[in-house]
């Protein structure tokens, strides 16, 4: 598992339009950054700032109008088994099994049957859910799904792993035991994880970095480094620390609320263009 | 504020969501109660009571009469009658043959039109305006031209059941591709599946419960259609033998030429629905979950 190769991505002067014809606009505007190999970046802001689409275009589902995205110096063009998507929620094959879901991405490169299943396996234990294999995933309940999501797209050791709002249709118990299952997942397979989320606390506790959006268009505001050490755990959220990081990104995304007026859900517009596109 | 909590969450394991859902895929079965049973089979015996009554007395009401209609008294001899003569296996075979030979040839050319249509706006363009021209003309409509146009009867009656089973099969087909959650796809894409990967792998099985609706629909409307056609244009057949019986005057044999008309075709239907819900197994979980 530890032979991941973790990619690095650039973005420069990137711009993303949306929606066809009249209804065209610009979501992302001239947008530039960094990410490193092994870093876990969380994309912070509201709904409607442009960063689903941003990881749209990241996935190789959206395309750009202009600017570049390169992941270790390759330019992103289309999806690829490389940069591994997960979505909120019903994005399992609802007629495979748990196994065969995980198994997918090995089917798709050839591998044998007997030894897709035992990957998929040894997955599913990483995630906690053996002995679930053989079931569908409608009788799994929002936690578990997102956890065999998760081993879904690790099995393709992916050198990205790409994150919608994994966890933000799960109530807030179930959502604080998915976090901490993701990042004791990542420092096993330490991949570079670019994270969308709109929950503040969340991308404190996760990230190394915060990219905070702001929207209309959507273009990065402020970058702010997480400097807590991992492992982390409820020390770190009940610090000052974090409680001083929580209140400037509420000062920020509060500004931000003021400025913002009614944006179209976004992630559903993404998902339209995404839909034509594909 | 959620991170503030959850002291005993810190042990990651899936314990603490799967619970809840364990109960509920053990689907419990649906019985009817012994009393519903009984006023249900009270209904049907008054029903045939009352054919029994009306058709005895010759009933006439105005609008309609039972003058010379047959009652059930006569009817379950005559059934007997067919069932032991050598011709019922004919009647039966001939009909059932012509019915699944359109059926399936439906069914292919149902499915290959709505994969294409449904997933490429080319074929959409190309196929959809011929196809939609024909859809509203019901499949019994093309009786007399397909009798022109087929030079055995055979053909043409088997061309009538396929026309009559195609445009359910197609029309749904095409709605369950549409129907298919774009993050579906999106997600088979980044999990490394090519274009031809992904009809295999989520575009014919996401569609798949809307296909087997289609074809159970369909196996309907093609016996709707063989048996108008095999009373035109037949010899052998369910439909032919329930029209030569009025022809011939016998009364009784047309109502049991119905009864196997029924019989047959509810029976097909039902076999349809059975063999698509077995290549659907999880969709069952789904709607047992659904009625509970």
């Amino acid at each position: 598992m530890s032979e991941i190769h973790a990619g690095h991505i650039e973005a420069r002067d990137l711009s993303i339009d949306l929606g066809n014809g009249r209804e065209n606009f610009r979501a992302i505007e001239r947008v530039s950054f960094n990410i490193a190999s092994g870093e876990f970046i969380c994309l912070l802001g509201p709904s409607g700032c442009g960063k689903s689409t941003l990881l749209g275009a990241l996935a190789g589902h959206i395309p750009l109008a202009a600017g570049c995205l390169t992941l270790d110096g390759k330019a992103i063009r289309g999806p690829s088994s490389e940069r591994g998507l997960v979505f909120q929620q019903h994005t399992l094959f609802p007629w495979k099994k748990v196994v065969d879901n995980v198994a997918f991405g090995l089917k798709m490169k050839g591998v044998v049957a007997d030894e897709r299943r035992a990957r998929a396996n040894e997955l599913l234990k990483l995630v906690g859910l053996s002995g679930f294999e053989n079931k569908y995933p409608v009788s799994l309940s929002g936690g578990m799904q997102q956890r065999v999501e998760i081993a879904r797209v690790l099995i393709n050791q992916p050198r990205v792993l790409l994150m919608d709002e994994p966890f933000g249709a799960l109530d807030a118990q179930t959502r604080w035991v998915m976090q901490q299952l993701l990042l004791q997942v990542w420092a096993s397979i330490r991949t570079t994880v670019v994270f969308v989320t709109h929950d503040i606390d969340e991308a404190i506790f996760l990230a190394d970095r915060v990219l905070v959006m702001s929207h209309c268009p959507g273009r990065i505001r402020e970058e702010i480094v997480i400097p807590a050490r991992r492992p982390r755990g409820e020390e770190w959220v009940t610090s000052d620390d974090f409680i001083h990081l929580k209140r400037y990104c509420l000062d920020l995304m509060r500004d931000e609320h003021q400025l913002g007026h009614g944006a179209k859900n976004e992630s559903e517009l993404a998902l339209q263009f995404a839909g034509a596109f594909i | 504020m959620n991170l503030a909590r959850g002291s005993e969450a810190t042990a990651v394991s899936a314990s603490a969501d799967t619970t809840a859902t364990e109960k509920t895929v053990s689907g419990k079965r649906w019985r009817i109660s012994p009393c519903r049973l009984m006023v249900r089979l009270i209904s049907l015996m008054l029903f045939v009571s009352f054919w029994q009554f009306a058709a005895e007395h010759h009933l006439n009401l105005g609008l309609m009469t039972f003058q010379s209609i047959p009652a059930p008294s006569e009817v379950l001899p005559a059934l007997w009658n067919l069932l032991q003569s050598p011709k019922v296996g004919n009647h039966v075979g001939n009909s059932l043959y012509r019915v699944f030979a359109g059926f399936f040839s439906a069914t292919l050319a149902g499915i290959l039109l709505g994969l294409m249509i449904g997933r490429s706006r080319l074929a959409a363009d190309l196929l959809q305006p011929p196809l939609e021209m024909l859809r509203p003309i019901p499949g019994v409509a093309w009786i007399p031209l397909a009798i022109l146009m087929f030079p055995s009867s055979e053909l043409s009656m088997i061309f009538i059941t396929f026309m009559g089973a195609l445009f359910p099969i197609l029309l749904n087909t095409i709605h369950g591709v549409g129907g298919i959650d774009a993050r579906l796809t999106a997600t088979a894409r980044s999990l490394g599946a090519g274009r031809l990967r992904l009809f295999a792998e989520v575009i014919l099985p996401g569609a798949a419960p809307s296909i087997v609706t289609g074809l159970s629909i369909g196996m309907g409307t093609s016996w709707f259609c063989l048996v108008t056609a095999e009373m035109i244009a037949g010899q052998y057949g369910i439909g032919y033998y329930t029209w030569e019986s009025y022809n011939l005057q016998r009364y009784a044999d047309i109502v049991v030429g119905m009864l196997l008309i029924g019989v047959f075709g509810m029976g097909s239907s039902v076999l349809v629905r059975k063999l698509g819900d077995l290549l659907i197994p999880w969709y069952q979980i789904r709607g047992a979950r659904r009625h509970e």
